[in-house]
């Protein structure tokens, strides 16, 4: 036992550096974005969405080619691809050759414009179909495209406009019976097409300008399009712009509202709680409840789309109203939780009001796991739009969207990959770098949330 | 891209780990093997167990779908495999309206006259008829049997018939038995059904009185709304006629024994059939039921099927397959139909000529819509109808039309005069949810911006949205297309008479109605058909239409099946003279 | 216990009623006419198919009327199939539907697990590389691509072996569904992968897996006994709700490969404005996934007695 005097009881004087930190003070989000930067992948895929911002936003003024506008001398062409055109004539309509023909011949040069045919009546024909083949005729006597027929001997020429991009055909005759069904007879000459291009085509497209000394039999370089065209000769590039536009606008808009309406419905239900807070979760279980992409179509039709209008609106109203109660759950749950912590019933002895409790305590502290699922409900969002589109429920054409282009893009899938390879794979860099950007701020908000999938 | 490491951690395992943790994971190769060892076991046991489970499911399956391991050419059995672009609604003649429908029926049942391999008229029931002005009769063979062997006699149409015009069968087809007599007033509820003028002399003779004179009445019959039902069997179904493979008597050279709906069917050979000149292969299985060209040309590829469509992104791989490619017209006209309503701007005759001439259909169906086996139209009448001896459109060619921006600039220029407006709103052009639609609109839409510097604002909507949209007429230009009916130019040249509910841009004039009034009762063949040659330039002058393109197939057969034809009037695929023929090959 | 089931029940019944109330005004606000068809008809047909189909009647009447027809199981007759009844739609299809979504399910959770112990256990190695990677390509690749890619690639393999070794579409055997089925079940099997391997790891990591280890239990036994069987228990868990989604969601499957699924059907419907088979698919799809969710709530309710509290 000691003793102690009065002096023992003296407060000390305060001393000015005991209470130095060895290092700076973190807040929570310094200490997250730390967490962040030190995660490759996750950085990966930061930089991946402020790509992807970047060229949605400031890509059509770099590449300010008219998503809408259509080139018909490129129709889905390849990307990287020889642009060299001849310059002819403009089109005029072919009135039937001059002279006449003792076999299946060209009557003029074949070029992308027109290749025009003539041929003699082939040995017992009662009329006449031609044939355009990409391959050399051979024994299976597969003649390729039927183009025309004509059922009596009186037509023996024929202009092929169709769909003519430059590179080999195989052109062939056949003779038809008089039921006007082929026969074995048949003539097949090999053709060359070259590219193209009138002088007011070349004028519209912008390659020359309007005063520009160009004649006939001149060699231009058509447009140039990075990406390919699609089937109806407009800019990959610049429409997969546009559709980033509207696929990036309902996959980030409409989580941002439906969670942020989820937000506001969960913390009220969650801070009132009681009776109230039981009947604002009942009814979020039953929307909930409802079959998501069966609703989804159906507010769609219901909703309808007027002239000229996309269909955006109605889908992200759609959204909106279906995909709001699973961010309202969770935000109720951290509420929940949050109010029973020893901080906010310190605060509430102190008497701080509701307002503050709910902004200074509540929101700020379920901020993290909203950003974590906002970032994971962006990738399901994109999905959707791009399911609906590709069922034909979504985005009306010709609006674009990375949906829509792909549904167009798989009817060619096999003869020009790149309408369907470009924006399916816009699609699926997005959900991806979204879905990383999720895991990686979830890991870097909330160490707790680790293992909560 | 990001290096392999990077991946590794994907899951939701983040950085806080001990180095002797991961010491202990990492390294312990001994634990992973055993391990590994133990998780291959669990894999074989889920593999079988999953195998187990797949095949109890297939049991259960088999219930809900066809046997799909049929070839498409099955010789042993003297049977085929086809795929039916959609699922019949359902099967009752009279109340049947799409084209799915009309293909099986063409293969169960029988008019009174029908089509030969050749697409001509051939007598089907009625052995010989003969129309005149008033009315026609038809004599019936004595052979001509239901599948159920009883034969095939003069009440059974009059019942089918009398049921066709009765409001309370509300059948939509009932419009093509107005040209007989009442026939108009009964379906409109004024007169009792048994009005008609059409009736039994005995079993084997039946007479019809027309409302009108309808020289085109044989082609009328040829129409499955015109097919036979007999009365007991069809009171025996309490209205479930039509419903189900059971629910149906048959009298063509096929009846159905298997319908599992939106998936298959079985036709069998008709074994009371009269004639031994259709219905050559035993069997023909509809096995698949799916409008997806692709799977179809997939399901073509593998075997499975005689014959598949194929539409232009097909034809390189089909050219690389070696395939015999044939095509044909499917029979319908696609056009702008303009709003015609007081008010509209497309009422303005100016106006419309300007749209005309500012586009060329050819580089429509040869750019855009690049389909190898569809014309470009320039008539309402498309190249099949027939004239007086030969063609019609070569008797009477279409006028000559060719793009012309002068004409179009100096006709939208007067337009603007006469509707006194500084510059025009947007037009709304209603458009359908088909591709060939949405790609059409798409063109005409840039086009028109880019020649006119018209603002076009596209109205896609979904089958009955644009169908009301039409009927109410809301729209300034809708995408539309007309099929044929009946084997004759009548069915195009009425459209456009102010009392056809089916003209839904509400055109109207005199001069269409005078000639359109000629042309349905003139019965002498030279005149009639001068007509229809006035009635397509004045449908030219009027710009009344904008013609698109004339649909066709282009398609593939199997090389061991013969006779399969693709038809323009009646059912678009006609299987009935099909026949295996292995010797070519 | 029987209180809580009884309570699940009468909730699930009044989420059912929400539902097809949802849908009846919903689909009454559509614009368009189901009745309309490409031949325009006269005034009397048009009435009397209006009164076949009871919409001459008030709305509000014929929503009562709907409301009791549902309460007898009746959905009424389809509008475009004129002949056939609703439950024998659903009654034909939705079975189609449900053995791919089960057999989807099924290849999605053994995958899902096998997968996700391997990467586990491999964890940082190849197998995980590539494994890991393929569950990347399976959430960010649509579903509508990878379906047109494997029909495109059965048709190559068959024509390379030149038998027919799967069929390319259709419905009726096991070689009908597996590739569907796979496809279906890719994300799932995916997202499953990505659970079970962060839930094998935490439990790598727990003090009982070491003391086990220390203690010298064989490692096969460890795996088997400690790690596999607790690391499985939140998989199963949204095994439930993945059935339904699956079955309901199956839509660009079932049409790319011909299935005559109810998905699939429902899709046409909207599109011929059908309305009593789109309330009735949307209605009983809707009900499909509350009992669905019922029923997995009283099994854990059984497991779990903390459940029953909650």
């Amino acid at each position: 036992m000691a003793e102690y005097s009065a002096a023992d009881f003296a407060p000390l004087k305060v001393q000015s550096h005991s209470q130095t930190l060895s290092r700076p003070s973190l807040s929570y989000w310094q200490d997250a974005w730390i967490r962040l930067k030190a995660n490759r992948r996750a950085l990966t895929s930061l930089y991946l969405v402020i790509g992807l911002l970047v060229f949605t936003l400031l890509g059509p003024l770099i590449w300010r080619v008219n998503p809408a506008s259509q080139d018909l001398d490129q129709i889905s062409a390849p990307p990287g691809r020889d642009r060299g055109a001849l310059v002819v004539p403009e089109y005029t309509p072919w009135e039937g050759p001059t002279t006449q023909a003792t076999e299946l011949q060209l009557a003029a040069p074949p070029t992308s414009q027109a290749v025009r045919l003539q041929w003699a009546p082939l040995p017992n024909a009662h009329g006449h179909r031609v044939y355009r083949n990409l391959y050399p005729v051979g024994p299976e006597r597969a003649f390729g495209i039927p183009l025309a027929e004509f059922f009596d001997n009186s037509t023996l020429y024929f202009e092929d406009r169709l769909d003519l991009r430059p590179g080999r055909y195989y052109y062939s005759v056949v003779a038809l019976n008089d039921n006007g069904r082929p026969t074995t007879e048949a003539q097949t000459i090999t053709v060359d097409v070259r590219r193209a291009t009138s002088i007011s085509d070349a004028i519209k497209q912008g390659i020359i300008p309007v005063d520009a000394e160009v004649e006939v039999g001149d060699v231009l370089q058509v447009a140039l399009h990075p990406l390919g065209t699609d089937y109806l000769g407009r800019d990959m590039l610049a429409r997969l712009m546009a559709g980033a536009r509207v696929s990036l606008f309902i996959g980030i808009f409409a989580p941002f509202l439906y969670v942020l309406f989820g937000v506001v419905y969960g913390s009220v239900a969650g801070f009132l709680g009681g009776k109230i807070d039981q009947l604002m979760m009942r009814f979020a279980d039953f929307v909930v409840a409802l079959p998501f992409l069966l609703f989804m179509i159906l507010f769609k039709i219901a909703f309808g789309i007027g002239p000229g209008e996309s269909g955006v609106f109605p889908m992200l109203v759609a959204m909106i109203l279906l995909l709001w109660p699973a961010s309202a759950r969770l935000v109720r749950g951290q509420i929940l939780q949050i109010r029973e912590q020893g901080y906010v019933e310190a605060s509430k002895l102190l008497g701080a009001k509701s307002t503050y409790l709910i902004f200074r305590h509540m929101l700020p502290n379920t901020l993290g796991v909203v950003l974590v699922t906002l970032t994971f409900e962006i990738p399901r969002a994109i999905f959707t739009e791009a399911f609906l589109s590709f069922i034909g429920m979504g985005v009306a054409p010709p609006t674009p969207s990375w949906g829509s282009m792909s549904n167009e893009g798989i009817k060619t899938m096999l003869n020009t990959p790149h309408e369907l390879i470009f924006p399916a794979l816009m699609i699926s860099i997005t959900v991806l770098a979204f879905n990383l950007l999720g895991d990686g701020l979830r890991d870097a908000l909330d160490a707790r949330m680790r293992n909560t999938e | 891209m990001l290096s392999p490491k990077g991946w590794g951690i994907l899951g939701a395992d983040g950085g806080a780990m001990s180095d002797s943790h991961k010491a202990l994971i990492d390294h312990d190769d001994n634990f992973t093997r055993s391990a590994g060892k133990q998780l291959a076991v669990y894999a074989v046991y889920a593999v079988l167990i999953l195998a187990a489970v797949v095949y109890l499911l297939s049991l259960a399956a088999g219930h809900t779908g066809n046997n799909g391991n049929d070839m498409a050419v099955d010789i042993e059995n003297n049977a085929i495999t086809i795929a039916l672009r959609e699922e019949p609604p359902q099967l009752d003649p009279g109340r049947s309206t799409d084209a799915s429908s009309g293909v099986v029926l063409a293969h169960v049942f029988e008019g009174l006259i029908n089509y030969d391999e050749e697409a001509q008229l051939t007598p089907g029931v009625a052995e010989r008829w003969e129309i005149r002005e008033d009315g026609a009769t038809f004599w019936l063979r004595d052979n001509a049997r239901w599948s159920d062997g009883k034969v095939v006699t003069a009440q059974d149409f009059v019942f089918a018939w009398r049921r066709v015009v009765d409001p309370a069968t509300a059948a939509e087809y009932a419009f093509f038995l107005y040209p007989i007599k009442n026939g108009e007033e009964i379906n409109r509820g004024e007169l009792p059904k048994e009005m008609l003028g059409v009736r039994a002399v005995n079993d084997r003779q039946l007479e019809v009185e027309f409302s009108r004179p309808t020289p085109y009445f044989d082609k009328l019959v040829a129409w499955y709304t015109y097919l036979p039902v007999r009365e007991d069997f069809y009171n025996s179904r309490n209205g479930r006629f039509g419903a189900d493979a059971d629910e149906l008597l048959y009298n063509g050279p096929y009846m159905i024994t298997e319908w599992v709906h939106s998936s298959s069917m079985l036709w069998k050979k008709n074994p009371y059939y009269w004639s031994d000149a259709r219905g050559f292969v035993d069997e023909i299985r509809t096995a698949y039921i799916t409008n997806d060209d692709n799977a179809k040309l997939n399901l073509f590829k593998d075997s499975k099927i005689v014959e598949t469509h194929l539409s232009s992104p097909m034809l390189p791989d089909a050219m690389a397959e070696k395939w015999q490619i044939d095509r044909a017209m499917d029979g319908t006209v696609f056009f702008f139909e303009f709003n015609h309503r007081p008010g509209r701007i497309t009422s303005n005759l100016n106006f419309r000529k300007a749209l005309l001439f500012a586009q060329e259909s050819s580089e429509l169906v040869y750019k855009a819509l690049k389909e190898a086996s569809y014309l470009p139209a320039v008539s309402l009448f498309p190249v099949w109808i027939e004239g007086v001896n030969g063609k019609f459109r070569e008797e009477y060619p279409p006028p000559n039309h060719h793009m012309d921006l002068e004409k179009a600039r100096h006709y939208l220029a007067l337009a603007k005069e006469e509707l006194g407006l500084d510059e025009f709103p947007p037009i709304v052009m209603l458009s359908g949810d088909q591709p060939a639609s949405m790609v059409s609109a798409t063109y005409y839409q840039e086009l028109f911006r880019d020649r006119l510097g018209l603002e076009i604002r596209i109205d896609t909507q979904i089958f009955k949205q644009r169908l009301q949209k039409m009927t109410a007429g809301d729209f300034d230009i809708v995408l539309a297309g007309w099929g044929p009916d009946y084997d004759d130019a009548l069915t195009y040249g009425d459209l456009f008479a102010s009392w056809n509910l089916q003209n839904r841009g509400r055109y109207k004039s005199d001069e269409m109605d005078a000639l359109i009034k000629k042309a349905q009762t003139t019965l002498d063949k030279v005149d009639r058909v001068a007509t229809f040659g006035k009635i397509q330039q004045l449908v030219y002058d009027d710009a009344v239409i904008l013609p698109m393109y004339e649909r066709g197939w282009t398609y593939v057969v199997n090389p061991q099946v013969k006779g399969i034809r693709r038809r323009v009037v009646g059912p678009e695929v006609d299987y009935n003279f099909a026949r295996i023929d292995v010797s070519s090959d | 216990m029987w209180w809580f089931i009884g309570k699940r029940l009468i909730q699930g019944l009044i989420t059912v009623w929400f539902i097809a109330t949802a849908t009846f005004f919903a689909m009454h606000n559509v614009p368009g006419d189901p009745l309309l068809n490409d031949r325009a008809t006269t005034p009397i047909i048009r009435a009397n198919l209006e009164a076949k189909y009871g919409l001459d009647k008030p709305l509000l009447t014929q929503y009562f009327i709907y409301l009791n027809n549902i309460a007898h199981g009746d959905f009424g007759i389809s509008f475009a199939q004129e002949n056939r009844e609703v439950n024998d739609i659903i009654r034909e299809h939705f079975p189609v539907s449900a053995i791919l979504g089960v057999l989807a399910v099924l290849i999605a959770a053994v995958g899902g697990i096998l997968w996700g112990s391997l990467t586990a256990l491999y964890r940082n190695r190849m197998p995980d590389y590539i494994i890991m990677f393929l569950v990347i390509l399976g959430i960010s690749v649509p579903s509508f691509v990878i379906a047109a890619l494997s029909q495109l690639g059965i048709v190559t393999i068959n024509q390379l072996l030149g038998i027919n070794f799967l069929p390319v579409a259709g419905w009726g055997t096991i070689y009908h569904m597996l590739v569907p089925a796979l496809v279906l079940g890719l994300s799932t099997m995916a997202y499953l992968t990505r659970l079970m391997r962060s839930s094998m790891l935490e439990i790598v990591y727990s003090d009982f897996v070491r003391t086990a280890k220390s203690k010298g239990v064989p490692p096969a036994r460890i795996f088997a006994r400690h790690q596999l069987r607790n690391a499985v228990l939140p998989v199963i868990t949204v095994l439930g709700p993945s059935i339904a989604a699956i079955t309901t969601g199956g839509f660009v499957v079932e049409i790319v490969f011909a299935i005559p699924g109810l998905g699939r059907f429902f899709v046409e419907a909207v599109q011929q404005l059908d309305y009593t088979v789109i309330m009735g698919t949307t209605v009983f799809y809707g009900a499909f996934l509350v009992f669905m969710v019922i029923l997995v709530d009283v099994i854990y309710g059984f497991i779990d007695p903390r459940v029953r509290l909650s």
